[in-house]
C-alpha cells in the first residue's frame, strides 16, 4: 500500500500557544486511521494542520507532493474536513448544503445526488428543509453527505460522535465504513470515544500534548496496557 | 436509522415575523385603497415608489457589504456617484445614455472589487473601527477625486427616459419614474436571482454566513467577498443613475441625501434583510412623499429629518427592524 498522507514533524501553534511539538504519521490509502488522545492532545489541531486551518511548520505530503495553499486549494486536492461542529450552514437548506459540498467540481452532479442518497435516503424528503432544524445526528450525517459531494480522496473527521445518541452514533460509524469500502474514500477520524474508533479503523494513532506516543494497528492497541487503562477504560 | 429520522417530528421551516407581514399587507391595502379614492394621492405613491426603489437598491447594496465585511460603508454613495460621473464622461465622449449606463456597469463592478482588495482586506482581519474608517477615509477621497477631476461645479445629463407624462384616468405619472422603477427592480430581481441559484451566488452566500467552513469546502472567501463589493458597487451605480434625473444635475453631493435614505431602509429592513432594505426603501420613499403631501408643516426641507427620524425610531423601538434576526454572535 502507498502512503496518501504523511506528516513529517509537524508543529503547529494558536498564536503563542503551541498545540504540535513535532507529529509524525502516515495514512495509507483505502485505510481508515483514528487518532486518539484526552483532551488538549492536539487530535483537532492535527487535522487543522493538513487543511491548513492554523498556523503550521513542518512537511506535510498529500499523494507525495507537498500539500500547500490554503484550505481552499486544499479542498480542490481532494481533502474534505469535516469540522468539529460540523461545518453546517445551517441558513441554508440542506440541498444547498450539498451543492456546497460539490463546490470544487465542474460538471453534472444528478449521479452525485442519486448516490448520496443510497446512503442517506432520508435527505430526499428534507431537501428543501433548513440544514439548522435538521436533529444533531442528522446534521452530522448531513455533513457526512456534503463531504461525501466533494469525492475526496481523503476524508478528515473531527469528533463525529460528539453529541450524538449511541444508536446513531453507531449509524454514523456505519456509513464511514461503509463510504470507505464502497467509494474508496481514505479516512483520518478524530475519535474521543477510543472504543468505537477502534472497531472502525485499521490503525491508530495516540497523541498526547501534542506528540504521537503510541502508533499500530487496531487490533494492538486494543490489548495495550495504558491504552485501555486511559481510553478505554477497562 | 433511516426509521428514526422518519419518526422524527419534521421541523418546518419558521416563517418570518407574522406580524410583520400582516403590517405590510395593512399598509398595501391602505395604499391601494388610498390610490383608488385619490389621484393627488395615487401620483404621490408611484413617485414615491421611484424614489423609494432608488433608496432600497442603495440599501441593499449596504446589506450586501454588511453581511460580506460587517461593516456599513460610508462610501457606498460616493462610489455610486462616482459611477454617475464615469457615465457623464462617456457621454461627454459621445456614446448615448443607454450604451455609457452599460459601459459604467462592469467599470463599477471592477472599482468595487479594486476597493475590497486594496483597501478593505489588509485591514478586515483588525477590527470593526478600522475597516469603518477606511470606508469614511474612502468617501472622502472619491469626494476629492471627483471634485479634482471634473469640478464641483453642476453637470447636466441627458435624460434617460424623456419627460414624457402618461395619464391613467385622471393620474398623471411621468415615464421617469415609471422607467426608473422597472430598471431598478429588474436589477434587483437578478441579483436575487444570481445569489439564489448560482453556483457562485452560493458560493457568495456562504462566506459571508460561515468564511471558515466555506473555505474547508473550497470556497474561495476573499475571492467571494470582492466579488460581493463589485455587486454592491454595481448596484449602487445603478441606483445613482437613476436618482441623478430626479435631482436634474450632476455635482458631487449627489448621493449624500441618498445614502441617508439608504441608511433609513436598511436599518428599517433589519441590515441583514436584502428583501427588508428592497421593502424599507419603498416604504421610506412613499411614506416621505406622502407625508409631504398631507401634513402640511413637513416641507421638502423637512425630508431628510423625517427620514433620520425613522432612523431613530427603529433603532430604539426594535433595533433589530423588521425582518433583522437577533443575531448571537461567538467571540
Amino acid at each position: 500500500m502507498t502512503a496518501l498522507l504523511e506528516l513529517d514533524d509537524v508543529h503547529a501553534r494558536y498564536g503563542p500557544v503551541r498545540a504540535l511539538h513535532g507529529v509524525s504519521l502516515t495514512v495509507d490509502e483505502g485505510e481508515i486511521v483514528a487518532v486518539l488522545g484526552a483532551n488538549g492532545a492536539g487530535k483537532t489541531t492535527t487535522l487543522r494542520a493538513i487543511s491548513n486551518t492554523v498556523h503550521r511548520e513542518g512537511e506535510i505530503r498529500f499523494g507525495g507532493t507537498p500539500l500547500r495553499g490554503g484550505p481552499d486549494s486544499i479542498a480542490r486536492l481532494g481533502v474534505a474536513h469535516v469540522p468539529e461542529g460540523r461545518g453546517t450552514f445551517s441558513e441554508l437548506t440542506v440541498y444547498e448544503n450539498l451543492r456546497l459540498g460539490a463546490y470544487t467540481r465542474r460538471g453534472n452532479l444528478k449521479d452525485d445526488f442519486a448516490r448520496v442518497l443510497t446512503y442517506f435516503p432520508w435527505l430526499e424528503d428534507r431537501r428543501h428543509q433548513q440544514a439548522g432544524t435538521l436533529s444533531g445526528g442528522e446534521q452530522q450525517m448531513l455533513a457526512l453527505a456534503r463531504a461525501f459531494m466533494q469525492r475526496p480522496r481523503l476524508l478528515l473527521l473531527d469528533e463525529p460522535s460528539l453529541g450524538l445518541a449511541p444508536l446513531l452514533v453507531t449509524e454514523v460509524f456505519r456509513i464511514v465504513k461503509e463510504l470507505n469500502e464502497n467509494e474508496g474514500v481514505t479516512v483520518l477520524v478524530v475519535e474521543q470515544n477510543a472504543h468505537i474508533a477502534l472497531q472502525l479503523a485499521q490503525s491508530a494513532f495516540v497523541l498526547e500534548v501534542g506528540r504521537v506516543a503510541l502508533a499500530g494497528p487496531s487490533a494492538d492497541l486494543q490489548q495495550h496496557e495504558s491504552v485501555r487503562r486511559s481510553y478505554l477504560g477497562y | 436509522m433511516v426509521d428514526l429520522a422518519r419518526r422524527l417530528p419534521i421541523r418546518q421551516q419558521r416563517l418570518p415575523a407574522s406580524p410583520v407581514i400582516l403590517l405590510l399587507a395593512a399598509a398595501c391595502i391602505f395604499l391601494v385603497v388610498g390610490c383608488l379614492q385619490s389621484s393627488i394621492f395615487a401620483q404621490q405613491t408611484v413617485a414615491g415608489l421611484a424614489t423609494g426603489v432608488v433608496y432600497g437598491s442603495l440599501a441593499l447594496a449596504l446589506v450586501l457589504i454588511y453581511r460580506a465585511t460587517e461593516v456599513i460603508n460610508f462610501a457606498q454613495g460616493e462610489m455610486a456617484m462616482a459611477c454617475v460621473y464615469i457615465a457623464y464622461q462617456l457621454i461627454q465622449w459621445g456614446f448615448s445614455y443607454w450604451a455609457a449606463f452599460f459601459v459604467t456597469l462592469p467599470i463599477a463592478f471592477l472599482l468595487g472589487m479594486a476597493i475590497e482588495a486594496t483597501l478593505i482586506r489588509p485591514v478586515q482581519h483588525r477590527s470593526v473601527i478600522a475597516v469603518v474608517i477606511v470606508t469614511v477615509g474612502l468617501f472622502i477621497l472619491i469626494d476629492g477625486l471627483v471634485a479634482w477631476k471634473w469640478g464641483a461645479d453642476i453637470k447636466f445629463m441627458p435624460s434617460p427616459f424623456g419627460n414624457r407624462i402618461y395619464h391613467v384616468g385622471s393620474v398623471a405619472i411621468a415615464r421617469q419614474d415609471i422607467g426608473t422603477i422597472i430598471i431598478t427592480l429588474f436589477t434587483v430581481v437578478l441579483l436575487w436571482a444570481l445569489f439564489r441559484f448560482t453556483k457562485l451566488g452560493l458560493g457568495m452566500r456562504a462566506a459571508a454566513l460561515r468564511p471558515a467552513a466555506a473555505s474547508l469546502a473550497g470556497v474561495r472567501v476573499d475571492w467571494m467577498l470582492a466579488v460581493g463589493w463589485g455587486l454592491a458597487a454595481l448596484l449602487g451605480a445603478v441606483a445613482g443613475l437613476m436618482a441623478e434625473p430626479s435631482q436634474f444635475v450632476l455635482q458631487p453631493t449627489l448621493m449624500q441625501p441618498i445614502l441617508l435614505y439608504g441608511f433609513a431602509a436598511a436599518v428599517l429592513g433589519g441590515l441583514e434583510s436584502p428583501a427588508g432594505a428592497v421593502i424599507g426603501g419603498v416604504a421610506i420613499g412613499i411614506f416621505l412623499n406622502l407625508v409631504g403631501q398631507y401634513v402640511h408643516f413637513v416641507t421638502s426641507e423637512l425630508r431628510q429629518p423625517f427620514a433620520f427620524a425613522v432612523l431613530l425610531a427603529v433603532l430604539l423601538v426594535k433595533p433589530t427592524g423588521l425582518f433583522g434576526r437577533r443575531r448571537i454572535r461567538k467571540v
